[in-house]
């Protein structure tokens, strides 16, 4: 039918947050004075003007249901003038004004199976990617791992009070959509077979891109049966991906190789020390779903570790640097083990170039 | 419908157990409106069992005139998850900040019952709203009803991403700029660059209102704009008193934790060498009601950050240490024009620009996007000596010439 339509409305891009801000943000927006924690999961900042707005800090699977969402929604109308908002770590937080508040919201949150917590010297949400929910390339599942892992550290979040922050992070590959690599503790899912090449792979992916996508040059150009395809040197595969994600037909997953790591002692803020990469920690874990004990053990073990040796606001790494590697493997039992040792670029500036070290006792 | 109870997902029920919200249960709430949600409980259950996921990349799918913000997935079984078969994501681009108000919740909540699974993530790792899962054929139905209620997709591919940043002035003392207004005005400002990838690969910006960089832009964003000051921490010396009655002990946990001990306590005072000070925020934060970040505000620009993914991880290194961040940021655009020029040009497939500046040297990248080099951008002067000077003297050239 040739009648005139709407023209289509495209690169609108967000709607203002402005819109979206309750009215006691839109009066003192800039002019917040400080702000306190009250109890787990709760705080206040007090505003120039005097004016005190309560936040109370909800747990969150981050995968949710419309209904779930809609269930938030009537919270923020009950309790909040209709306003809410989604934290970094994917939190949801309830902002209010009314003091009195608090406790029937937190009730309501809790009837629904959303504690409160994981403000300041907490514990907080683990940020996570899809897995095996959503992900091509994962070699776990994200969400699970992460429910398992928080049902086990639930205390750090609700209740105890902890040396410092705790930040926790999983990815399920190298692709790392969390950028897991600057954590206190990381979770991250690794491939450990080489990729399979798939017949007819020429007439899915450009021979020349593939080759060019592996940062080893393990990947040549081939023919098999007098079709082009390529080759893996499987001797210089370091199971980055790269490969797959540029070609389909290089599937990487493996029920029989793919498992997990763990990394420490990374962090992004500059409070105290500078921003740093997490270090490993455990090359393997086996996957062993739907609870992962493995996991859910080792991050428990080296929570524990920190949360005993701790001073108080060290971080993971922080405390690491004080007491050493060496005795950061002691404490956990973890083994050391030759994929410890760097062996990529610069590996040689991970060695231990000096004398420095702590011995006995 | 798929509740538990008929035992069909015996390995998931086992994560509806334990106090932690569980994301099974929210698959189940969604499995009682959508079909695609039951389909997808099956599935995942079966990689549960068999340890491994099912979901397929590649092709090109998408709306109309935009090149990104839709991640086309299809599973590989698809006779036996037929709701599923095409189970696309859209990244629909967040307020800034991650405010709502319920009212705009709800709008989101009945487009994608109307269009998709019911399922979604609030929020993706960039930051975007994550619609998860819907076939081709809704995907522009789902777009009309967005724009219609003033939301646009985010980013996907080799483009600008959804800008992203933390709570900032909204609710936040510490904020040195105004992280939402930025972001927002960016994000709108390089509408073309996000909806159309043309860029060797792809470009993240988040801004952090403070050095503790609540948004991980250090080692997430291309780049990182990272609140900071360049004048006194301002103490209120009776909240210094207060809290070190109220038991910090702030010779030990304050002052002997500061990297550059520029901090001094006698028991009734505390002064600082704010000439030292690298604004690292620990004192800041110990002390809330008793120091605050200086009144000349603005942010500390860095560059580079990256996951692993080619070359190895990256934290992004500063770039410009003070500007002051105005509307209508016009220097700062000019910047990240400039970068992506150089970047658009010299960039190989899939390398970001840390990688870049990786191989070409960020003597050469400043050269090349006229910025000059300052020790502020280095940790340490260079050890080795092996240095690539452009030029050299032949006998009988007039070195005042070339001075010209």
């Amino acid at each position: 039918m040739a009648t005139a339509t709407e023209p289509r409305r495209t690169d609108i891009g967000p709607p203002s947050y402005e819109r979206f801000l309750p009215p006691i943000i839109k009066k003192n927006y800039g002019k917040w004075k400080y702000h306190e924690i009250l109890r787990p999961g709760v705080m206040v900042h007090v505003a120039a003007s005097g004016d005190r707005l309560f936040t109370v800090r909800a747990a969150s699977p981050r995968l949710l249901s419309i209904t779930r969402i809609r269930k938030y929604a009537d919270f923020a109308d009950k309790y909040c003038g209709g306003h809410l908002r989604f934290t970094s770590r994917n939190n949801v937080e309830f902002l209010l004004t009314e003091e009195a508040n608090i406790e029937p919201l937190i009730k309501d949150l809790a009837a629904l199976g959303h504690a409160v917590g994981g403000i300041g010297n907490a514990i907080s949400n683990i940020v996570h990617t899809q897995g095996w929910v959503h992900c091509h390339s994962a070699a776990t599942d994200a969400s699970g791992v992460v429910k398992a892992v928080m049902d086990d550290l639930h205390p750090y979040f609700a209740e105890r009070t902890l040396p410092g922050k705790l930040r926790i992070a999983l990815a399920c590959c190298l692709n790392m959509c969390g950028a897991v690599h600057c954590s206190d503790i990381a979770i991250l899912g690794i491939h450990r077979r080489p990729p399979r090449v798939q017949g007819g792979l020429n007439k899915i992916c450009e021979i020349p891109n593939v080759v060019a996508s592996c940062p080893t040059a393990a990947i040549r150009p081939a023919n098999v049966d007098g079709q082009p395809t390529v080759e893996i040197d499987e001797d210089n595969c370091m199971f980055c991906a790269n490969c797959f994600s540029v070609c389909p037909a290089l599937p990487m997953a493996d029920p029989l190789n793919d498992g997990l790591s763990i990394w420490v002692g990374g962090k992004v803020s500059n409070a105290r020390t500078e921003p740093t990469f997490s270090k490993l920690a455990i090359p393997f874990l086996p996957n062993n779903p739907p609870r992962w004990p493995e996991v859910v053990q080792a991050v428990r073990t080296i929570v524990d570790v920190w949360a005993n040796g701790a001073r108080r606001f060290e971080r993971m790494g922080e405390f690491i640097a004080r007491i050493g590697w060496p005795r950061f493997f002691e404490l956990t039992g973890i083994e050391f083990t030759k994929e410890h040792i760097d062996d990529y670029r610069h590996a040689g500036l991970t060695y231990k170039r000096s004398a420095q070290i702590r011995h006995g006792r | 419908m798929a509740k538990s109870g008929g035992n069909g997902t015996p390995m998931l029920d086992e994560l509806e157990k334990g106090p932690w919200p569980s994301f099974v249960t929210q698959i189940k709430e969604a499995a009682e409106i959508k079909e695609q949600a039951q389909d997808l409980l099956k599935l995942l259950e079966r990689s549960y069992h068999e340890k491994i996921g099912h979901w397929k990349h590649g092709g090109i799918v998408g709306v109309l005139g935009y090149g990104g913000g839709v991640i086309g997935r299809y599973n590989d079984l698809q006779s036996e998850y037929p709701s599923i078969a095409h189970f696309h994501t859209l990244r629909v681009n967040m307020p800034s900040g991650w405010f709502y108000t319920s009212e705009a919740l709800r709008t989101i909540c009945d487009i994608w019952e109307r269009h998709g699974s019911g399922l979604t993530n609030m929020h993706g790792s960039t930051g975007d709203i994550i619609l998860l899962g819907t076939s081709t054929d809704e995907l522009e139905p789902t777009f009309k009803e967005l724009t219609d209620n003033d939301f646009d997709l985010g980013g996907s591919g080799s483009d600008l991403r959804t800008p992203s940043c933390c709570v900032g002035p909204a609710r936040c003392e510490w904020a040195c700029y105004d992280t939402l207004h930025i972001t927002n005005d960016l994000t709108h400002h390089f509408q073309d660059e996000l909806h159309r990838p043309a860029f060797p690969y792809k470009f993240k910006i988040k801004c952090a209102g403070c050095p503790n960089d609540c948004v991980a832009s250090i080692a997430r964003a291309d780049m990182s704009i990272i609140g900071t000051w360049r004048d006194d921490i301002q103490i209120d010396q009776k909240e210094v008193t207060a809290a070190a009655k109220a038991g910090l002990d702030i010779q030990k946990d304050v002052c002997a934790r500061c990297p550059t001990q520029c901090m001094d306590w006698d028991g009734k005072q505390l002064s600082i060498d704010n000439a030292n000070c690298v604004k690292c925020m620990h004192c800041i934060n110990a002390m809330p009601r008793a120091l605050q970040p200086g009144k000349d505000r603005g942010a500390t620009i860095l560059l580079g950050a990256k996951a692993p993914i080619v070359e190895g991880a990256l934290l992004s290194s500063v770039l410009v240490p003070f500007i002051k961040l105005e509307p209508p940021y016009d220097e700062l655009k000019d910047l990240i024009e400039r970068i992506w020029e150089f970047w658009g040009e010299h960039g190989k497939n899939r390398e970001r620009v840390g990688e870049l500046i990786q191989r070409v040297g960020l003597g050469n990248f400043l050269e090349a996007i006229e910025i000059e080099p300052v020790p502020q951008m280095i940790a340490h002067p260079r050890e080795n000596p092996y240095v690539f000077y452009d030029e050299y003297f032949e006998e009988g050239d007039d070195e005042s010439e070339d001075d010209q």
